[in-house]
């Protein structure tokens, strides 16, 4: 039990009379990969806007490496080891790709703003710290070629790794992917799953992701749970999730 | 003409080393202006100078922060009236305020001109700050509305609170401490210390709660605390252009400090290219030179036996016009969001050179 990341209990979100989320349960572990997985307007994304500290939550408690967090700030939550991308890829356009990953960084700088006019002692050695790191991951990435072009210049798939590296760049202990593979060709999404294996272990994470490339889902995925409407359904392997019989219902309709 | 963090050591040490060059000629052409030029050639210069430090401040919460705040002419107010209040002298005190006696310690307070401007940006820059506070902590377009209000309550302030601001009457006979070394040596301070700022890691989330509020927050930027930030830097020096405006002039009313002036600014800076301190700069400096020689249309005059009667308030039309012209065909205003840097500078004269030898 020691291992687990995030616990999520009885999670429960309503806006106005309307229940997006109903009880959610879940649990992510280090170093595994959680999908999460729904129709549409099933409550995903309102999962991760929850435990980002963007919605708050009725009910339930979000513990996260045994803090609870329910109810915190975004800005803290992120500061704490939870980063995110965004659905609808959210890049800070007119900066440059460098400059998006070198944002994350000011999260661990010492120095104040009176130190920055000046220059001296822990600015330059922040300044570059967070340099070499942001240049660092754009080189995991693939992207330092592209380092100084502005973010909206990048193609598609590339942003989104882009969003990757700057959510890295945190240096969270779990990083939450809102639709990674949406948009991309069936070679890319495989490449992506590659890296997503890969990140798991070279940055010592959890991951919890939500995807509605089932293939990718299955692929990637160590557990998976599956929303439909804001309630839970399922838990399980992929394998249990895909012989469930009320997944099967949700996504395919009953008989 | 990126916005580039320098790549190399070998650049950023020529890069200071031009700076300071580039610093140095301009103190010899100040020399020159302040020895030869006549006293209406330095009161426009030193207009620029202030325009300046005002265009760049402002540029910082709105541009570069991207906080829509509509504050210059309150804050240049509080900032004339702390600087001014702190630099005459008890007699003169004495005499002026005719309606009401200025209140004990204000009456006997007198301090060096220097230090009336730091006070004049530290008392603004709290004025900021107590603003910033509650709009901050919502989100919207909250900022536009507060200090647009505000900007009426310090002149109905400045009218009402007699014992302190001696009311309509204003304050007058101010020593004319301000000369083209307070007002240029200041200026160059000040875009020093917002370039610092922008180009440090306080600077890049500024941009970041500019793009997305949201993904700001996201990657662990409090923007509470960096718009309060931005908002309380740039009041900070827009109150020490009060204090040198009010040493200009030498003469302030409470009708001196209406929203024309921010309206003004923010043509300046939407010109320029709002995010952009160079763009800042050069439009501050092109507008208001380009009004002084704009009073060409409001007098009389005539041209091939063609006669002009010369309209007041013309100028205003023009420069109005103008910011039309901009948001009609280059909404980026003339530098978008990029900056001024000596590798752009180098580049565009090989460029130049390559041209010439190739024709």
């Amino acid at each position: 039990m020691t291992d687990v990341v995030m616990r999520i209990d009885d999670l429960t979100v309503t806006f106005g009379g309307l229940t997006a989320l109903s009880g959610l349960d879940m649990e992510i572990r280090k170093a595994e990969i959680v999908g999460l997985i729904g129709p549409n307007g099933a409550g995903k994304t309102t999962a991760f806007n929850t435990v980002t500290g963007i919605v708050k939550p009725e009910r339930g408690t979000i513990t996260f490496q045994g803090r609870d967090i329910t109810g915190w700030k975004t800005p803290h939550i992120a500061r704490t080891g939870i980063a995110r991308t965004f659905q609808n890829i959210r890049l800070y356009d007119d900066l440059t790709v460098v400059e998006n990953v070198m944002v994350a960084g000011h999260a661990s700088i010492s120095y104040s703003f009176l130190e920055a006019l000046i220059g001296w002692g822990r600015f330059a050695r922040d300044e570059r710290q967070i340099r070499e790191s942001a240049e660092y991951l754009l080189e995991l990435m693939g992207l330092i070629d592209m380092a100084r072009d502005k973010a909206d210049s990048l193609p598609y798939g590339s942003q989104r790794k882009l969003e990757v590296a700057r959510a890295l760049a945190l240096n969270p202990s779990l990083l939450l992917l809102d639709e990674p593979v949406a948009g991309m060709n069936p070679i890319e999404t495989r490449e992506f799953g590659e890296l997503v294996v890969r990140l798991l272990d070279d940055f010592n994470l959890a991951i919890a992701l939500i995807e509605h490339d089932m293939g990718f889902v299955m692929d990637v995925c160590h557990k998976i749970r599956v929303i439909d409407h804001g309630f839970p359904i399922a838990w399980g392997t992929p394998d249990e999730i895909r012989h469930d019989e009320r997944v099967i219902a949700a996504y395919l309709g009953k008989e | 003409m990126e916005t580039t963090i320098p790549s190399t050591k070998a650049h950023v040490t020529r890069d200071r080393l031009l700076a300071a060059v580039a610093v140095g000629v301009f103190l010899v052409f100040l020399w020159y202006a302040d020895n030869h030029f006549s006293a209406y050639s330095i009161r426009i210069l030193n207009n620029i100078a202030i325009f300046i430090i005002l265009a760049a401040s402002y540029n910082l919460i709105n541009g570069v922060t991207g906080q829509f705040s509509l504050e210059p002419n309150a804050f240049v107010a509080v900032g004339a009236y702390t600087s001014a209040i702190l630099t005459l002298s008890p007699q003169e005190k004495l005499a002026s305020f005719i309606i009401e006696p200025m209140v004990w310690p204000l009456s006997v307070i007198s301090v060096s001109f220097p230090v009336s401007l730091l006070a004049a940006g530290l008392v603004t820059a709290v004025m900021a700050l107590l603003m910033a506070v509650p709009v901050f902590r919502v989100r919207g377009d909250y900022l536009a509305i507060v200090t647009l209000g505000f900007g009426e309550v310090i002149q109905v302030v400045a009218n009402n609170i007699v014992s302190v601001t001696n009311g309509p009457l204003g304050l007058k006979g101010l020593t004319p401490h301000t000369n083209l070394w307070w007002s240029w040596g200041i200026c160059i301070v000040t875009i020093f210390c917002i370039v610092r700022l922008v180009n440090s890691s306080y600077g890049r989330a500024m941009k970041a709660v500019r793009e997305d509020e949201t993904a700001a927050q996201a990657m662990g930027i409090d923007a509470f605390r960096i718009k309060t930030l931005a908002f309380t830097f740039s009041a900070f020096f827009e109150g020490v252009a009060g204090g040198l405006l009010a040493h200009l002039i030498t003469t302030i009313s409470p009708t001196l400090f209406t929203f024309l002036l921010t309206f003004h600014l923010l043509i300046i800076i939407v010109v320029g290219g709002l995010g952009s301190t160079t763009g800042a700069v050069i439009a501050a400096a092109v507008f208001t030179f380009g009004s002084e020689f704009l009073r060409v249309v409001e007098e009389p005059f005539s041209l091939y036996g063609f006669d002009y009667a010369g309209i007041p308030g013309m100028r205003m039309v023009i420069l109005s016009m103008m910011l039309v012209v901009v948001m009609l065909f280059a909404r980026r205003g003339i530098m978008g969001r990029s900056e001024f840097s000596w590798q752009w500078l180098f580049e565009t004269a090989a460029r130049v050179r390559r041209r010439i030898r190739s024709d």
